[in-house]
This record gives structure tokens, C-alpha cells and sequence, in this order.
């Protein structure tokens, strides 16, 4: 049996319709979420299915949308919050990290919060440095946030099922490069809960794990690097928070090398959190150090040429695969 | 002592502003108030001996605000509150108890220990928390006014903050939004004339921050914030305004708080006029309800007396209670991070 394809940026979509209709506690808002369909087409049809109780189009106050969020998760209803681009966290960030995440906590656990918040990051449009970023590092710093990053037209639909009935705050950041790729998405709703890797591929000699759109990448790379002799896995945490640091771990004890890529500048990155838990959980069964694919620390630039340069590749993830197993 | 301000708006006690008052209502007003003065006054004084940790912003001197507004709410109704947030926990049905147990930050307390004072509240009686951010529980109250119209199940949301967070983005953006969308909210703005150590006149050019109401198309109301009645009064119209589905209301309440920003030691006073505090000390608001009450034969000043006395009883009682309430075990410290 096949399963029919839908682009990751329709997967999210059927997800949220499915969902909605599901649940009368789901409501969506945002810049241009509800007349617009949202600038990505993410909400495309919402409107219209659901009516403007909603799915409603704020001001541009993304303090105000969020907040918004906290308070009516507070009080038991299920929203989702658009905030268009990643770079807009920075706007709402109180409201996302001094609130929502810790309001569970320092209220000693008498409140959920089950806030879903949508938004778009990545790079490689030539977007510059305040529309491109990937700032799932900074997301995952924080107790009480949880951070999904879709890698597939699958993982798309199934993480913002997941991210909406989980009972916490959570951030689905969709990946600008991937909304037209294509991949089988089953029609009936399902959900992937949050810290569930996924491992997207098998192999012997080294362990890639690749982060959001990277995962194409590493696949890429994967298959020039088994024309070479080299046998990749490639493991997908599909959220960064909670990190499903086992599966992870279990991948590395096989392989013995690991490689972590990420769009998302090198110093501070997740990367740097994954390496130091792989050697804390397998220094033992380690054959080389733990490697990194990242981009060099610098605001995202504007130029192709300059932004190619960037933003790590195929090419990048498979000759940093060769050094590590000592083949470069 | 009648005055008139920027906006033409008179407040103070008016003749006959009050004369379908009842010895009840009286009696419940009074109470309320004396409630958060004499929690405030004793929290104040464990935090300066060093018996009670944390930072402890006291409320002394603003109680007919959280009191007067709270007394037509229902428990069903959300708040937040401030960082200056026991009295609005206080006015809206916390008890002592829990409130000296969070204080003193055992497992006993309404935060298990987790908040303090700056987070204190009951999320059981409709508190959406107490915010140490300044302007971050704005949004929040308008997220709960839009469950309230979302739901259709007649109840409001109360925002209260001071004056200088009403030059913080978060207030621009969510008085705007539940504007926009007619959200049952009252947004009680309670101006004591200070942004932590700042006058107001340092931090703003207006006098009436109800005139900023304006901006977003919907009415700001000034009142005496040392006058329970008079604040009682606005916040039932602002209540039935919202119930009909006519949107918020900006309430700015005058007042003053008698101690420091933080704290209640030495009153340290360089950029307040000790002339000034003790004004407002004249206009107290407890006093002026006594003096209502006895003035008009509703309640005696035995029944009044009785009420310190009484409060204070139950209050030496509730720090007992937290004194010998349990530590929390730091075995639990990751709890209730995540709902899982």
C-alpha cells in the first residue's frame, strides 16, 4: 500500500484542520493567519473551515499574541500563536520565556500551560540577518519550553499534533527552505509525541545528527558518502526540548563516531549540548572526537554567494564525515 | 477633599457619592483592607528582621484599590497582579495561611514554595499569578478575557499594574489587541506616582494616564484610589460595561504606597518630599471608610476596633502555621518544571 504525498507545508496544514476540528479548545492567531492564510500559506483554509472566533488575524504585537496564548492556556483552551518568523521571538520574548514557560513552576504546579507557538525559521532565501535565523539553541535554554523542528512532510503534520495536545508550551518552528518538499503523509490524524528521535536512516560507521533542514542535507551527504565505502546513520531528534538524548546515545555506542549539524550559528549551539552529553554518556566508545557542522559565527548575510558559504551542505557534512573517519 | 484633574475629572469624597452605602458592605470593605494592611505591615517587619527571605514590595497605602475592585468580581473572574502583588492575592480571597507559608517559602504555601512573594497567588480563586516582570501579566489577563468571550461564560478578567508600566510595550500592545477585539477587561492602573524610585512627571508627560485610553478608542476612567467606594463604584461599570460586550476599561487609580519601593525599613526617602508621604497618610483610605461608617451610624468604632484585632489574632496565627510548616525537600526541585 502507498501512502499519498503532501508537501510539508500541507501536512502542517491537514494536521491543524484535522485537530481543530477535533477540538473546540483550538483556536489560532496571528499576523495575517486568518484572511491571508498566513505568509508561508502554513493556515491556508482555516478561516474559512473554522470562522473568525477561530482563527483570528492580530496586530502586529507579537508581546500581545503571545501573551494572549498564556492567558488563555491558563484557563484551559488550546492556542496556537503564529509568530510568522523565528526572528520574532526576540519581540515576545518575555512572554515566552519569563512567562509561559516558568508560569507552571513558580505558581507551584497549580496552572498548565498548553500553548502552541508556530513560526518559520532557516535560512538559504537570502532573507539577511533578521529573517533567517535559527535560534532553537536560545528556546531550549529555558525550563518549561519544549522545541520541535520538523524534518519531513510526516514529522511536519505529526509534530504539530503532538505540540498542540501536549499540555506544556511549545514551539513548532517550521523551515522556510522545506514548505514545498514533498513526502508521505498519512490522511487520518496522528500525533508524535515530543522527544521521540527519529532515526532516518541505518548505518555502521558514523552517527550524523542533523537538526531540522540539515536532515536533507545529511541525507544527501549520506548517499555520496555510501558510494565511497562509508555507512552513515542519520538521527532526526525532531525536538530539541526534551532532547531524546538515548536514542542518540545508543546510535553512537554502534557507530562510534558522531557528527552534529545544524543551520544555527556553531558556538552555543544545540550541538554543542549534544556533543557533551554524547561524551558524557559514551566517551568510552568513542573513535574520534565528536564533530560539528554549523554555520561560523556571524549574522546570516544577505548575498547568495556569501549566504552558500554559510549555511553547512552536503558537500560540508560529507567531507567533515571523511575526516572523522579518517578518510579525509 | 474634592480635586479636579488634567481631565476635568473630579475624585475624592463627593456629597452624597455614597448614600445607598450599607453597613455590610461597610463591614466587608473594611475588613478587606485592614486584611492586606496588617499582612503587609507584619510581612514586612519578618522580611527587615531577617525571620522571612526574598524582596517584599508591601501594598500599604493602596488597599481600597485591590479591595474596592475585587469586591465586584467573583472567583470565577481572572487577575493578575505586580511584583506589589499580596494585597490583589489578599482582596481576591487568598488566605493567610498559605500566604505566610509561600512568604516563607515552604511547601505549605500557595507556590509550594516556588514563587514567593513576587509570584505569590491562588490559582484556584481566579489568580493568574502575581508577575515580577513589570507590564508582563498585561497580555496575560487579555488572553484571559479572551477564554471569557471565547467561552461565552460571562466572566471578566482584571489587569492591575502601576503607572510605570504603562510606558512598557506589553501594556501598548495588549490594551490595543483587547480593544480591537472588545475583550470583557478592566485594566486598573494603579498610579502611586512612582516608577520604582521615578516621578511621574520624570517618566511621562502626562498627569492623567486614563488619558491614554483614548489611543485605543476606549473610555479611562480617573478615580480616588484612596477612596474604596469611589473605586468600587468604577469597577462595577467597567464590570457591566465589559459583561455587555462593550469592551475594556482603563481605571487609574490615585494612590501612594507609605513605604519604600522594596521593603519597609527607614523609609529611605530622598526622592520622595516627607511632606508628600505624610499627605497621603491624611487621606488614608481605611480611615476615611471608619469615618464614613461612624459619620453615617452604620458601624460602631467598637465593631471597627475589632476588626484590627480580630485580623491581627488570625494573622499571628498564620505565621505560626509557616514557621512550623514543612521545608520543601530539594530532592523535588525538578517537579512541576513541565505538566506531564
Amino acid at each position: 500500500m502507498t501512502t499519498r504525498e503532501l508537501t510539508y507545508v500541507k501536512a502542517f496544514n491537514e494536521g491543524l484542520h484535522q485537530v481543530m476540528a477535533a477540538d473546540p479548545d483550538v483556536f489560532l492567531i496571528g499576523e495575517d493567519v486568518a484572511g491571508y492564510g498566513g505568509v508561508f500559506h502554513m493556515f491556508d483554509g482555516l478561516l474559512t473551515e473554522f470562522g473568525p472566533k477561530r482563527v483570528k488575524d492580530t496586530p502586529i504585537a507579537e508581546q500581545a499574541i503571545i501573551g494572549l496564548g498564556v492567558g488563555a492556556a491558563a484557563r484551559g483552551l488550546r492556542p496556537v500563536c503564529d509568530l510568522m518568523f523565528m526572528d520574532f521571538v526576540g519581540v515576545a520574548m518575555d512572554q515566552i520565556f519569563n512567562q509561559a514557560a516558568k508560569m507552571k513552576y513558580m505558581f507551584g504546579g497549580g496552572v498548565s500551560v498548553p500553548l502552541t507557538i508556530t513560526t518559520a525559521g532557516g535560512g538559504g532565501m537570502s532573507a539577511a540577518a533578521q529573517h533567517s535565523q535559527s535560534l532553537e539553541a536560545w528556546l531550549a535554554h529555558i525550563p518549561g519550553l519544549k522545541v520541535a523542528m520538523p524534518a519531513s512532510a510526516y514529522d511536519a503534520k505529526g509534530l504539530i499534533v503532538g505540540a498542540i495536545r501536549d499540555d506544556n508550551p511549545t514551539i513548532v518552528v517550521m523551515n522556510k527552505k522545506m514548505l514545498g518538499m514533498k513526502g508521505p503523509v498519512p490522511e487520518e490524524l496522528y500525533a508524535i509525541p515530543m522527544g521521540q528521535a527519529n532515526v532516518v536512516r541505518e548505518g555502521s560507521d558514523v552517527t550524523i545528527v542533523a537538526i531540522a533542514r540539515m536532515v536533507v542535507e545529511a541525507t544527501k551527504a549520506a548517499a555520496t558518502l555510501e558510494a565511497e565505502g562509508i555507512s552513515v546513520e542519520i538521527i532526526d531528534p525532531r525536538t530539541v526540548q526534551p532532547l531524546d538524548t538515548d536514542t542518540i546515545v545508543t546510535s553512537v555506542k554502534k557507530t562510534n563516531r558522531a557528527v552534529i549539524v545544524h543551520e544555527a550559528v556553531e558556538f552555543g549551539g544545540i550541538g554543542a549540548e549534544i556533543s557533551s552529553q554524547i561524551q558524557e554518556a559514551a566517551f568510552d566508545y568513542l573513535d574520534a572526537p565528536v564533530a560539528r557542522v554549523a554555520a561560523p559565527f556571524s549574522p546570516s548575510p544577505y548575498s547568495p554567494i556569501l549566504e552558500n558559504a554559510y549555511m553547512p551542505d552536503a558537500a560540508r557534512i560529507a567531507a567533515r564525515v571523511r575526516a572523522v573517519v579518517g578518510r579525509g | 477633599m474634592t480635586q479636579t484633574t488634567a481631565l476635568g475629572v473630579q475624585y475624592g469624597p463627593r456629597e452624597g457619592y455614597a448614600d445607598d452605602v450599607t453597613r455590610e458592605l461597610v463591614l466587608e470593605l473594611h475588613r478587606g483592607m485592614v486584611r492586606i494592611r496588617l499582612f503587609e505591615e507584619h510581612a514586612g517587619k519578618l522580611v527587615e528582621s531577617g525571620d522571612m527571605p526574598g524582596f517584599l514590595h508591601l501594598y500599604v497605602g493602596e488597599e481600597a484599590v485591590a479591595t474596592g475592585v475585587m469586591s465586584v468580581l467573583t472567583d470565577a473572574d481572572q487577575m493578575t497582579s505586580t511584583h506589589r502583588g499580596h494585597g490583589h492575592a489578599i482582596a481576591k480571597g487568598a488566605q493567610f495561611r498559605p500566604m505566610f507559608a509561600e512568604l516563607y517559602g515552604k511547601t505549605t504555601g500557595y507556590c509550594k514554595g516556588r514563587g514567593g512573594s513576587m509570584h505569590i497567588g491562588d490559582t484556584n480563586k481566579g489568580m493568574l499569578g502575581a508577575n515580577a516582570i513589570v507590564g508582563g501579566g498585561i497580555p496575560i489577563a487579555v488572553g484571559a478575557a479572551f477564554a471569557s468571550q471565547y467561552r461565552g461564560d460571562g466572566t471578566v478578567a482584571a489587569s492591575f499594574f502601576g503607572d510605570g508600566a504603562t510606558n512598557i510595550g506589553a501594556f501598548h500592545e495588549a490594551v490595543n489587541m483587547a480593544a480591537v477585539w472588545d475583550l470583557p477587561i478592566l485594566f486598573i492602573c494603579e498610579n502611586n506616582g512612582y516608577a520604582e524610585f521615578t516621578a511621574q512627571g520624570n517618566h511621562m508627560k502626562l498627569e492623567d494616564i486614563a488619558e491614554r485610553a483614548a489611543s485605543y478608542g476606549i473610555p479611562g476612567v480617573v478615580v480616588d484610589g484612596m477612596d474604596v467606594l469611589a473605586v468600587r463604584a468604577v469597577a462595577l461599570a467597567a464590570v457591566e460595561r465589559a459583561k455587555a460586550g462593550h469592551g475594556p476599561t482603563l481605571i487609574e487609580a490615585k494612590t501612594y504606597r507609605y513605604f519604600d519601593h522594596q521593603g519597609i525599613k527607614g523609609m529611605r526617602i530622598p526622592y520622595r518630599d516627607a511632606a508628600e508621604v505624610e499627605a497621603w497618610r491624611e487621606r488614608d483610605a481605611i480611615k476615611l471608610l471608619e469615618v464614613i461608617g461612624t459619620e453615617r451610624d452604620l458601624v460602631s468604632a467598637e465593631e471597627f476596633a475589632d476588626i484590627w484585632s480580630q485580623t491581627e489574632a488570625e494573622i499571628l496565627e498564620a505565621i505560626e502555621f509557616a514557621r512550623n510548616s514543612p521545608e520543601p525537600d530539594p530532592a523535588d526541585i525538578l517537579d512541576d518544571v513541565y505538566t506531564v
